[in-house]
C-alpha cells in the first residue's frame, strides 16, 4: 500500500457567498486498522485562512508546523497576514523544493482574500496548484467527493446552506471509502465568524456504532467565535 | 545611462554618491524583489525591499575584505500602504520621509522643502517643488538635458519622465 493511502483521509473545501467551508474526516488509520477518531487535518493559519492536509499523517503534522511557523515569521516581518494566494504559492514552493523526496501530502487551502472574496485551491504532493471557483477535494475519498460535490454544489450559497451542503457531501463520500470516515470536522468561515462543527456520521458514513457516538453528545457541536 | 532606475514596476530608486556602487545595489535589490515575487506571487512591499537592501549595505560594514557602499539611496514606491519614500544610508540605516534631499546643498534643500512641502500636494505640485529645490543649489543652467525626474502616481507605475515632459515642467518654473 502506498503512503498516500496509509492513513486514509477525506478533505473538501467549498466556496459560498463571501464565505467558505473546509471539512475533513477525523479518522486516522494504519492501513486497515483504526488508530484514532479525532485526528485533526484542518488547521487555522490566520482568521481568514485555513489549510487542510490529506495523505500521510506524519507529513500532515510536519507540514502544518512548518507552514504555521512560516506564516508567523511573515506576520512578524510584514506586520500583516498572508493573503490566500500568496500562501498557496508558498505552500507550492515548499512542496516543489522537496520534489526528489516529496511530502506525501495533498493540501487544500481555503481563505478569504481581498474584499472577503473566497479563495480555494488544492495541489498534488509536488505543488502543482489546482485553482477552482466552486470546490476542491483531496484524500482517499476524493473520487467520491468529486461526484458528491458536483451533484450538491450551488454557487453563492449562504453560510447555513453551505455548511449543510459540505456536511452532506462529506458524509456521502466517506460512506463509500473504507479508509476514511469516523465523524467529520467542518470549519465554516465568514468575514465575521468562524463556526467549528463536528459531524456525527452514524450509520451512513461511519462504522456501526452510532449509539455510542450519539450518547457522548456527538451530534453537531457548534462553537461560534466572534472575529476579534 | 540614467541615474534614476526602477527596482520593480512600482518602486524606483536614485542615489547620491558613487555610481558603480549604486549599480551593484540596484542589481541585488531587483533580484531580491523578483525572488519575493517568485515566493509569494505578489509585488514586494516597499518597506520589505528597503529593509533587504539596507541589510545588504549593513553586511558590507561588518564583513572582512570589503568596504561600505559609497552611496545613499532614495527609494520611492507605491504599494498597498500608499506612496512611500525611504532614504538608505551606507551604514544600512533607513528612514521614512515625506520629503527629503541628499548630496550637495542638502541642508539648504531640506530647509527649502520644509517650507514648501504640504501633505495634500498633487503629483504635479510635487514635481514643481522638486525642481525648485534642485534649482536652489544648481550650478549653471537647469535643463532637461542635465536633470532627471522619476514619478509614481496612483497607477502604481514608476517611470522616468521623458526630456520633453521635463521641459514642460521647467517651462512652468521659469
Amino acid at each position: 500500500m502506498s503512503f498516500v493511502q496509509y492513513n486514509g483521509s477525506a478533505l473538501v473545501a467549498m466556496t459560498g457567498k463571501n464565505c467558505f467551508a473546509v471539512a475533513s474526516n477525523r479518522h486516522l488509520g494504519v492501513q486497515h486498522q483504526t488508530v484514532a477518531t479525532d485526528f485533526q487535518r484542518v488547521f487555522k493559519i490566520h482568521e481568514k485562512l485555513y489549510i487542510g492536509l490529506a495523505g500521510s499523517a506524519s507529513d500532515v503534522q510536519t507540514l502544518h508546523e512548518l507552514l504555521d511557523n512560516r506564516h508567523k515569521f511573515y506576520q512578524l516581518q510584514q506586520e500583516r497576514d498572508m493573503k490566500p494566494e500568496a500562501f498557496a504559492n508558498i505552500v507550492s514552493q515548499i512542496l516543489y523544493k522537496k520534489k526528489s523526496a516529496p511530502y506525501v501530502c495533498q493540501p487544500v487551502i481555503a481563505g478569504l482574500g481581498d474584499d472577503d472574496k473566497p479563495f480555494i485551491c488544492t495541489m498534488d504532493s509536488f505543488g502543482a496548484k489546482k485553482l477552482a471557483k466552486d470546490f476542491v477535494v483531496a484524500g482517499t475519498a476524493s473520487k467520491s467527493l468529486y461526484g458528491a460535490c458536483e451533484a450538491m454544489y450551488k454557487s453563492d450559497m449562504e453560510p447555513d446552506e453551505l455548511l449543510e451542503t459540505v456536511s452532506q457531501a462529506l458524509q456521502a463520500s466517506v460512506g463509500r471509502d473504507c479508509l476514511s470516515g469516523w465523524s467529520g470536522l467542518v470549519f465554516l468561515v465568514t468575514p465575521t465568524e468562524v463556526r467549528e462543527t463536528i459531524l456525527n456520521f452514524g450509520a451512513g458514513g461511519g462504522p456501526a456504532a452510532p449509539v455510542a457516538l450519539a450518547a457522548s453528545g456527538g451530534a453537531a457541536a457548534k462553537k461560534k467565535k466572534e472575529e476579534a | 545611462v540614467q541615474k534614476i532606475q526602477s527596482l520593480t514596476t512600482n518602486i524606483g530608486v536614485v542615489y547620491s554618491g558613487m555610481g558603480p556602487d549604486s549599480r551593484v545595489l540596484v542589481r541585488k535589490s531587483r533580484k531580491q524583489a523578483q525572488q519575493y515575487y517568485g515566493l509569494y506571487k505578489e509585488p514586494i512591499p516597499v518597506t520589505q525591499l528597503v529593509r533587504e537592501t539596507a541589510a545588504v549595505m549593513q553586511e558590507f560594514t561588518q564583513s572582512g575584505g570589503v568596504r561600505p557602499f559609497g552611496v545613499s539611496l532614495l527609494v520611492a514606491g507605491y504599494d498597498d500602504n500608499g506612496p512611500q519614500l525611504y532614504q538608505v544610508d551606507p551604514s544600512g540605516s533607513y528612514f521614512s520621509w515625506k520629503a527629503s534631499a541628499m548630496g550637495k546643498n542638502v541642508s539648504n534643500a531640506k530647509t527649502f522643502l520644509e517650507k514648501r512641502y504640504t501633505d495634500d500636494m498633487e503629483l504635479d505640485d510635487a514635481v514643481h517643488t522638486a525642481i525648485l529645490t534642485l534649482k536652489e543649489g544648481f550650478e549653471g543652467q537647469i535643463s532637461s538635458k542635465n536633470i532627471e525626474i522619476g514619478i509614481i502616481g496612483t497607477d502604481k507605475i514608476f517611470r522616468v519622465l521623458t526630456p520633453a515632459e521635463v521641459d514642460d515642467y521647467l517651462a512652468e518654473v521659469e
